[in-house]
């Protein structure tokens, strides 16, 4: 670890907070209707969509649209994969894709997972990537900002049933936040040289006499919206790693500015909507303090290397360099491992598979955690309202009194279904991957042996339940197996997040605002900030420790003591 | 609720799938020709490669970049791809020591695999480090090609972000011109 490396993540993490205020601001007023003249152009698109923005809907109606809207992203963006070698844009000549490989890549997209179990360079159509899978990245993102919104709207409402209407949020979100957003940042990264063109590949007679393909396509304007988006998949097969998606440390920085810009942003909106900005800093103070703990372990560990190497003769200055590019540097690798896996992107910068063991346990570990921390765009907002309630109802039965929450009264119902949305992930992590370690079918899958394929397979799961996208890339993804169970993983954690979530929704929203008596525990102090994060460590991280010790820990241990597999 | 999914999901399709990103790729082209098609190296109609873009070299008379894990042949630019082998692996150690042959102290950047496999950079102090090989090569004096891969260091960008870092490429295109 050098000064240098801490500067370098002082500084894009203060940039990112920096322009979380401005973002902050424009997301609530997007999803209070408060955007002037734009809310009549919107208004206009959405009656030619036999859409009338001033009704709203219950949140039964908003959780139907919702699930229609992404069944049918789903089916469009299925077909177009299994027809993509008939389509056009297709320069390479690629075949349909496999009805499982397209199964599994269609719910990952729409659950804005962007789990990837093929290799965009060689086996995408320039179509399928921009009009298949970037139209899923920008509708994904806006349908987790959306619930957001309608989550944040119930806590602010009082007495009410209806707390908005879906297609109204989704156009709003996507018109005059993710484009505009998406256009900028296109731009900035074709001026770091990441290419936008759809010119078929170029062979280059390499200096040394040889052949080389170098692929190229419409990468720019899909990297700006995976990351603004936290989609995460990549056009290229390594992500972010390839010279053409991260062409540079600052490339690499403005991606992970954009990655947390909007869940931190999220925050401040919430702080707004509910009338005290405190509510709102105070969230955001959690995960920005996970994020910061998570970097500075990552960079330890990576920083420190890998001690049968060095053994062998490797220096020890630079480091583990085993599957990093050079041109980012250690410290950005770590603070940009940390934010994707906090913030449910699942871009990487660095092969996690790669990591030392405790490198790679701090992502797995943030992931479990309920990304929340800061969670994916929305997601990672009423996923932290939901710990929040269960942190009033912890402190509730400390003192013997019916917990609230900004003046909302905390009741069995709310208690039962926040406990039904945050058990969800646990029990498609671990009891998938559990299955999957001890099946033939999918062992076959892992390339590491000993502990550390394990933490290969419980990783996979993680990651998709987590709706990540990430992973430790040793493993074999592409079989009907994991494409199968995968899928299914993506769905529960994403819907089956979801529908809890917005029934607590429902059930706030119609409940009175009480004001504040002196019995109230506040929720924007020091006192609740430590029992937030207490809370989502122990409900959200106890469960997985027996697993973690059997993958990263007992993996670290082995290598203490010099062992291989 | 018919019309508004499929007037919102096809409307979407066609402003973000297809009009916009048709509008970026003809803007870039007109306002960054250059990058926006990939920062191509040419020599008068060939292309020689991308600035961006790592290539394999092997014998003694180039500098070398990192080790590729590329799967048919290093640095296959059409198929990115990382060993991903795990910190315990028995393979990774066994490569790990292949590329070391015996050597101590040798930068890491160039006994570990790249994440991309086409990483187009190596460390000052690896480049330093094949100095003396690549002098010899050439039959040129070892102080002139230490000075040009001095001149090649590239610092971290605006003095902060990223690693002091060598682009193999350039390094050997300028080779080649001092002949």
């Amino acid at each position: 670890m050098t000064i240098i490396g801490w500067a370098q993540i002082a500084l894009v993490l203060g940039c990112a907070l920096l322009f979380a205020v401005p973002v902050g601001r424009w997301l609530g007023c997007l999803a209070q209707g408060r955007m002037g003249l734009l809310t009549g152009i919107d208004g206009c698109v959405l009656r030619a969509a036999g859409v009338d923005p001033a009704r709203g809907q219950g949140w039964q109606g908003y959780l139907l649209a919702m699930l229609a809207f992404n069944a049918a992203g789903f089916l469009l963006l299925y077909g177009l994969l299994r027809l993509q070698g008939m389509l056009p844009l297709n320069p390479q000549g690629f075949d349909g894709i496999p009805p499982y490989l397209a199964f599994n890549t269609a719910i990952s997209f729409v659950t804005n997972t962007n789990w990837q179990a093929y290799s965009g360079e060689a086996a995408m159509s320039h179509l399928s990537q921009m009009t298949g899978l970037a139209v899923q990245n920008f509708l994904s993102a806006g349908t987790g900002i959306a619930l957001a919104f309608a989550v944040m709207r119930a806590f602010a409402a009082g007495g009410v049933t209806q707390f908005g209407n879906f297609w109204v949020d989704l156009t709003r979100i996507t018109l005059w936040l993710l484009l505009p957003g998406a256009l900028i940042a296109s731009f900035a990264f074709i001026a770091m040289g990441v290419p936008q063109t759809l010119a078929s590949n170029v062979t280059a007679t390499t200096l040394a006499g040889g052949e080389q393909t170098i692929v190229l396509g419409p990468i720019a304007f899909q990297l700006a919206i995976k990351h603004l988006g936290t989609n995460g998949g990549g056009f290229f097969g390594v992500n972010a790693l390839h010279p053409f998606e991260g062409p540079s440390a600052l490339a690499t920085s403005l991606q992970i500015i954009l990655q947390v810009v909007i869940p931190f942003g999220l925050c401040l909106a919430f702080g707004r909507i509910v009338g005290d900005a405190r509510q709102g800093r105070a969230l955001l103070a959690v995960m920005v303090g996970f994020v910061l703990v998570a970097t500075l372990a990552i960079y330890a560990a990576e920083a420190a290397g890998n001690p049968l190497h060095i053994a062998a003769g490797v220096s020890p200055a630079q480091g583990n360099m085993e599957g990093k590019d050079f041109r980012f540097g250690l410290a950005l690798a770590a603070l940009f491992t940390a934010t994707t896996t906090g913030a449910s992107c699942g871009a990487v910068n660095a092969m996690i598979d790669s990591f030392t063991p405790l490198g790679g346990l701090v992502p797995m570990f943030l992931i479990q955690l309920g990304e929340v921390l800061p969670g994916g765009v929305g997601s990672g907002l009423y996923g932290m309202l939901i710990f929040a309630l269960l942190a009033v109802f912890v402190a509730g039965l400390m003192v013997g009194r019916t917990p609230e929450y900004l003046g909302k009264k905390v009741q069995a119902r709310e208690v039962k279904l926040a406990m039904l949305a945050v058990l969800v992930l646990p029990a498609a992590i671990l009891g998938f991957a559990g299955l999957s370690l001890v099946l033939e079918v999918s062992t076959a899958s892992l390339q590491d042996a000993g502990p550390h394929g394990l933490s290969e397979m419980l990783y996979a799961f993680t990651s998709a339940a987590g709706n990540n996208g990430s992973a430790f890339g040793g493993l074999t993804a592409d079989t009907p197996w994991l494409n199968t169970t995968l899928g299914i993983a993506m769905l529960a954690g994403r819907f089956g997040f979801v529908i809890p979530v917005l029934a607590i929704a429902g059930s706030l929203a119609a409940k009175p605002r009480a004001p504040e008596g002196p019995g109230t525990l506040p929720t924007h102090g020091p006192l609740f900030i430590g029992l937030l994060a207490g809370v989502i460590l122990i409900l959200g991280g106890l469960q997985y420790l027996p697993a973690l010790a059997l993958g990263p820990i007992a993996e670290h241990f082995a290598m203490l003591a010099g062992q291989t597999f | 609720m018919l019309r508004p999914l499929l007037s919102l999901l096809l409307g979407f399709t066609l402003l973000l799938g297809v009009a916009v990103p048709l509008g970026v790729t003809a803007l870039a082209s007109l306002t960054l020709p250059e990058r926006a098609g990939g920062s191509l190296i040419r020599q008068g109609d060939r292309v020689i490669g991308s600035a961006l873009i790592g290539q394999n070299f092997e014998r003694d008379r180039w500098f070398h970049g990192r080790p590729s894990a590329t799967s048919v042949a290093p640095y296959d630019a059409a198929s990115s791809a990382a060993s991903q082998l795990g910190p315990t692996s028995a393979v990774l150690l066994a490569a790990v020591k292949e590329r070391l042959a015996g050597a101590r102290n040798v930068p890491a950047d160039a006994a570990a695999a790249s994440g991309s496999g086409l990483d187009p950079h190596i460390s000052p102090e690896n480049a330093a480090a094949q100095v003396v090989r690549v002098a010899q090569a050439r039959g040129l004096p070892t102080p002139r090609v230490a000075a040009l891969v001095e001149q090649h260091v590239e610092d971290r960008e605006f003095g902060l972000l990223g690693e002091p870092r060598v682009n193999v490429l350039r390094l050997n295109l300028a080779l080649d011109a001092l002949h």
